[in-house]
C-alpha cells in the first residue's frame, strides 16, 4: 500500500487550514490540556496520537465546538473563531466522527445521516425522497448496500460505524476528524474507509485521525502528533515515523513514576476461571473459552484493545450474564452463587470501568458510597451500627489517603483519582481475597494513578489477588507480575513480567483478528 | 495532569451558611409559616378540637405518603394507593358484615383482629402485584401501578356493585364489635389513628436511616447499576417498597372505613396524588436516591393544615386547588436551588482541602 503514501515534496504544499493555539483547558480537578499548539493541513491527514486520556479526544472536542477552551485560541487562517456549539464549528467546515457512536437506534439510516439539519421544503415538509438519494449515494461511496430505511439499532455495530461515518460526509465538511473511526471496522472495511480517506484528501478535505491501531496509523498518515498528560511530545512529518518513534513519544523517556514491586512471595491459587464463554447475539463469542488462574499476592494485567471481551469477562464473574457458561473456583472450590451479593461473598470485588455509572451512587455521602458493599459487617439483626460504619469508613479514607472534607459530603464533590479511591476502599471493605479492576487508572490524573498503583502494589503485597484490565501498554507492563493478552475474545498471549516485551504484546492483541478473519465482520462491542 | 486548585473562598470546615441551613428547613419552615397565618385568619383555628379533627386529616395522607416516599426514593411511583384504600376498606366492610361463606352451609366470622390482620395481607399482596410486575415482567412503575390502580377500584366495586357496607358495628358474639374505636377512639387524648402514624413513621425513619434495607432503598434509587454491582439484591428491595406502600395503603383503608363506620368502594380516589404531592413537598426527588421521612410528615402536614385552613376561612374549594398547585410548584424550584448551593458548598469544602 505504498501508494497511499504521498511523496515528500507534494506534502511541503499542504496549506494549513485551522490551528489551536496554546489551547488549555481545564475541568474540576483536572488540566485535560495544556498549551498545545495543533495544525491541521488540507489535503492531508493528520494523525493524533496518544494514550488514553491524553487529551485527543478533549482536543478534538474543542475543534468541534463540544467543549469550550478555558484558554488559547482555534484560528482559521488569520481569523480567531469560537465554536460556541457543534453548529458553530460545522458552518466553519469541521465535522467529526465521534468515538462512541453518537447515532438514535430507534430511527432510520436516512434520519441519523440528516439529523438536525434535515432537508426540507418550505422549512416544514421533509423532503424524504431527496434525503433518501443522497443517503443511497453515500452508502454507494462507502460501498455497502446498507438501505437508507433501515432502522438502525439492527444494524451491527460496525454498519453503524459506516452511518456514522456517512453522516460525516454528507456535511461536506472542509475538515473532517475521525475519533477511532475503525475500532469497530473489519478489515475489508477498513480498506474501504481508507480508500474514501484517499479520495477526500484529492479533494483537498484535511483530515484528522485518531486511532490505537499504529501500523494503520503509519500506513495512512501524512503528519503525526503525539499527546501526552494533555501536552504535544512529538508533531512531525510522517516520512520516517516508526512505530517506535510512536511508543517513545507517547510513554515518554522519563518512565511515569508507578511503584516498583514489593518483592514477596505468591501464596496458593485464590482463583481460577475454566473455560468462559460469553456468546454473541449474532453469533461468535464475545469471552471465547477464556482459562485463567490467579495466586494469592499476584497482580495479573489483563491487556487488550477496546471490544477484546475483557470487561465482559469481568462481568461474567460478577454474574451479570446468566447465559455464560464454564466454571470459576475461589480457593479451590466451586463458585456458583448466582448473585453479585453471593460472590462479594466469596471474597470478590470488583472495581468497574466506569466509575460514574457503575461504581458510585453519586447522590450518597462518601460514607454511604463506600459501606454499601459491606453493610452487614456493621449490623446486628437489622440494627446499623452507624458508629462502626463511620469508624471503619475513616480507617479505610486514612489507609487509603482519600482527601475528604467530611464522609458526610455527597461523592460527587471529589475529584477523579479520589472517587477511584472511595470505589477501591467499598471493595476493600468486604475484605476480599480476589481484587477485579477494570482500567482503574481511567480518567484521573498522573499522581493519583501512582497512588492507585501503589495501593495495589501493597494490596497483592498483603496477600490479595489483583486481576486488572488495562488498555494502557506502559501499565500492564510495569504493574503485572504476568501479563495476559486478549484479542477478540479470546487469550492470544500470556507473558512472565521478565520475558514480556511491548512489541509482543502489540502483536498478540491483535492476533485475534488475524486469525480469524473469516469472522471479523462480526467483530464490535455489543455489551448488554 | 496537574492539579488546579478552584479559585473560590473556602468557608470554614464543617459550618454550612445560614441561607443553606434555611432552605434544608423549608419545609418546617413552610409549615410554621402557615400555621402562624391560619392562626391569625382562621377562627377558632387554635381549639383542641380543630386540632384533633385536623390531625386526623393530616394522618391519612400521612401514612400514604410515607409508604410512596420508599417507592419513589427507588425511583418508582405507586399510583395505586388510592384504590388499594378503597379495596382494603371493603374487605374490611365484607368481613364484619357478611363473614366468609365456605360455602357447606357454614360462614366463618373472624374477630376484629384477624380482620385487621387479613386486610393488611390484602394490602401486602396488592403490593407484592405491583412489585413483581416491575422487577420480574420488567413493567414501567407507572404502567404496573396504574393497571393495578384500576383492578383493585374495580374489585372493590364489585365486591357490593358499588354500593356502601353500612353499619360497620360488628357482632360481640364474634368478637367483631369494636372497630369504630380504630378511627374514633383516642388514649390519652390523643386519637388511635395519630399513634398508629407515630409507630409507622418512626418505624420508617428508623428502617431508612438504621438499617441495610433503607440504606439500599436510597442506593437503588441513586444509581440502580452500581447498587447492583456492590451486591445490593435490587429486585428485593423493590419488592418491599411496593409491599411497604401496599401496606400503609391497608391501613388507611381500615382507619377511614371505621372513621365513618361504612366502608364505600369509592374512598381513596385521587389520594395517591395527595400523597406523592406530600412527598415532594417534603423533598423527596423523582428521581430517586434522595428523601426523608421526617420531611415528607411534615410535607403531608402542610398540605393538610392548608386545605383545613383555607376550608375554615371560608376560601372556595376551587381556589384551595390552585393554591395547593402552587405551593407544591414553588416546594420543587425551592428544592432545585437547595441542591445546586448544597454542590456548590461540598465542592467549596473540597476546595479548601487543597485539591
Amino acid at each position: 500500500m505504498t501508494a497511499l503514501r504521498n511523496q515528500t515534496d507534494q506534502q511541503q504544499g499542504h496549506e494549513i487550514g485551522l490551528s489551536v493555539r496554546g489551547a488549555t483547558k481545564v475541568y474540576p480537578g483536572t488540566l485535560a490540556l495544556e498549551n498545545v499548539d495543533f495544525d491541521v493541513r488540507l489535503g492531508a491527514v493528520n494523525v493524533l496520537v496518544g494514550e488514553n486520556g491524553a487529551g485527543k479526544s478533549t482536543l478534538m472536542k474543542v475543534v468541534a465546538g463540544v467543549e469550550q477552551l478555558t484558554a488559547g485560541q482555534i484560528l482559521i487562517g488569520d481569523d480567531v473563531v469560537t465554536f460556541a456549539d457543534t453548529r458553530a464549528a460545522a458552518r466553519h467546515g469541521i465535522g467529526i466522527v465521534f468515538q462512541e457512536l453518537n447515532l438514535f437506534p430507534n430511527m432510520t439510516v436516512m434520519e441519523n445521516i440528516f439529523i438536525a439539519r434535515e432537508k426540507t421544503r418550505g422549512f416544514v415538509d421533509i423532503a424524504a425522497d431527496e434525503q433518501r438519494q443522497e443517503a443511497a449515494a453515500l452508502m454507494q461511496r462507502l460501498e455497502h448496500d446498507i438501505s437508507p430505511d433501515a432502522v438502525v439499532g439492527e444494524l451491527r455495530i460496525g454498519e453503524q460505524q459506516i452511518v456514522e461515518i456517512a453522516k460525516a460526509l454528507a456535511q461536506d465538511a472542509r475538515i473532517l476528524i475521525m475519533d477511532e473511526p475503525t475500532s469497530a471496522l473489519s478489515s475489508a472495511e477498513v480498506e474501504i474507509l481508507f480508500r474514501v480517506i484517499e479520495d477526500l484528501k484529492r479533494r483537498g478535505v484535511g483530515i484528522v485521525y485518531i486511532s490505537h491501531r499504529l501500523e494503520e496509523l503509519i500506513r495512512i498518515g501524512d503528519y503525526i502528533t503525539v499527546m501526552r498528560d494533555g501536552r504535544i511530545t512529538g508533531a512531525r512529518h510522517m516520512e520516517g515515523v516508526d512505530v517506535n518513534w510512536i511508543v517513545r513519544n507517547m510513554i515518554g523517556a522519563a518512565s511515569k513514576d508507578f511503584a516498583k514491586t514489593i518483592d514477596h512471595d505468591f501464596g496458593a491459587e485464590v482463583f481460577r476461571a475454566e473455560d468462559i464463554c460469553l456468546p454473541r447475539k449474532s453469533g461468535g463469542f464475545i469471552v471465547d473459552h477464556v482459562s485463567l488462574t490467579l495466586q494469592a499476592g499476584e497482580i495479573v494485567g489483563i491487556y487488550g484493545l477496546m471490544g477484546a471481551g475483557r470487561s465482559e469477562f469481568f462481568e461474567c464473574i460478577m454474574a451479570q450474564y446468566p447465559h455464560c457458561s464454564g466454571t470459576f473456583h475461589v480457593d479451590g472450590k466451586v463458585m456458583n452463587e448466582p448473585d453479585v451479593a453471593g460472590r462479594i461473598a466469596r471474597g470478590l470485588a470488583l472495581i468497574p470501568e466506569d466509575r460514574q455509572a457503575e461504581g458510585l451512587v453519586q447522590m450518597l455521602a462518601i460514607r454511604e458510597n463506600m459501606s454499601l458493599s459491606s453493610l452487614k459487617n456493621f449490623t446486628r439483626g437489622f440494627h446499623l451500627n452507624l458508629k462502626r460504619e463511620r469508624e471503619s469508613v475513616m480507617s479505610f479514607v486514612r489507609d487509603l489517603a482519600i482527601k475528604i472534607a467530611s464522609p458526610e459530603n455527597p461523592v460527587s464533590s471529589l475529584s477523579g483519582g479520589n472517587q477511584q479511591k472511595v470505589v477501591i476502599g467499598k471493595a476493600l471493605m468486604t475484605n476480599p481475597k480476589v481484587l477485579l479492576m477494570d482500567e482503574p487508572s481511567r480518567g484521573i490524573d498522573v499522581g493519583a494513578k501512582a497512588e492507585v498503583f501503589r495501593t495495589m502494589r501493597g494490596l497483592a503485597a498483603q496477600g490479595l489477588g489483583i486481576l486488572f484490565v488495562t488498555s494502557d501498554l506502559e501499565e500492564v507492563m510495569s504493574l503485572s507480575d504476568r501479563i495476559i493478552v486478549m484479542s477478540n475474545g479470546r487469550i492470544t498471549g500470556q507473558f512472565s513480567q521478565a520475558e514480556a516485551s511491548e512489541e509482543q504484546i502489540v502483536a498478540a492483541s491483535a492476533d485475534g483478528h488475524v486469525q480469524r478473519s473469516h469472522q471479523q465482520h462480526d467483530r464490535g462491542e455489543s455489551r448488554v | 495532569m496537574t492539579s488546579v486548585d478552584a479559585a473560590a473562598p473556602a468557608p470554614s470546615q464543617g459550618k454550612q451558611p445560614l441561607i443553606l441551613l434555611v432552605l434544608k428547613l423549608r419545609t418546617f419552615i413552610a409549615l410554621i409559616a402557615v400555621f402562624a397565618f391560619f392562626v391569625f385568619a382562621a377562627p377558632n383555628f387554635l381549639s383542641t378540637a380543630n386540632f384533633v379533627i385536623m390531625s386526623k386529616h393530616v394522618a391519612l395522607n400521612a401514612f400514604l405518603a410515607i409508604g410512596m416516599t420508599f417507592v419513589i426514593i427507588t425511583g418508582g411511583i405507586d399510583l395505586s394507593v388510592g384504590s388499594i384504600v378503597g379495596l382494603c376498606g371493603m374487605v374490611a366492610g365484607w368481613l364484619i358484615l357478611n363473614g366468609v361463606d365456605l360455602g357447606v352451609g357454614y360462614t366463618l366470622y373472624f374477630n376484629i383482629f384477624e380482620i385487621v390482620f387479613i386486610t393488611l395481607v390484602v394490602g401486602i399482596l396488592f403490593g407484592a402485584i405491583n412489585g413483581l410486575l416491575i422487577t420480574r415482567l420488567n413493567v414501567a412503575p407507572f404502567i404496573a401501578t396504574l393497571g393495578t390502580l384500576y383492578v383493585a377500584r374495580g374489585l372493590a366495586m364489585l365486591s357490593s356493585d358499588g354500593a356502601t357496607f353500612p353499619n360497620l358495628v360488628g357482632n360481640p358474639e364474634y368478637g367483631s364489635s369494636g372497630f369504630y374505636l380504630l378511627g374514633a377512639g383516642s388514649i390519652f387524648g390523643i386519637p388511635i389513628s395519630i399513634w398508629i402514624l407515630i409507630a409507622v413513621g418512626c418505624g420508617a425513619a428508623y428502617l431508612a436511616g438504621r438499617t441495610p434495607l433503607g440504606r439500599h432503598i436510597y442506593a437503588v434509587g441513586g444509581n440502580e447499576r452500581a447498587a447492583a454491582l456492590s451486591g445490593v439484591r435490587v429486585n428485593r428491595v423493590k419488592l418491599f417498597v411496593y409491599m411497604f406502600s401496599g401496606f400503609c395503603a391497608a391501613i388507611v383503608g381500615l382507619v377511614i372505613s371505621s372513621q365513618l363506620v361504612a366502608a364505600h368502594p369509592a374512598t381513596g380516589e385521587t389520594f395517591e396524588l395527595n400523597a406523592i404531592a406530600a412527598a415532594v413537598l417534603g423533598g423527596t426527588s423523582m428521581f430517586g436516591g434522595r428523601g426523608r421521612i421526617g420531611g415528607t410528615i411534615v410535607g403531608a402536614f402542610v398540605i393538610g393544615i392548608l386545605s383545613d385552613g383555607l376550608v375554615m376561612m371560608g376560601v372556595s374549594s376551587f381556589w384551595q386547588t390552585v393554591i395547593k398547585g402552587l405551593v407544591i410548584i414553588a416546594a420543587v424550584v425551592v428544592d432545585q436551588a437547595q441542591q445546586r448551593l448544597q454542590a456548590r458548598v461540598a465542592l467549596q469544602q473540597q476546595a479548601a482541602l487543597g485539591r
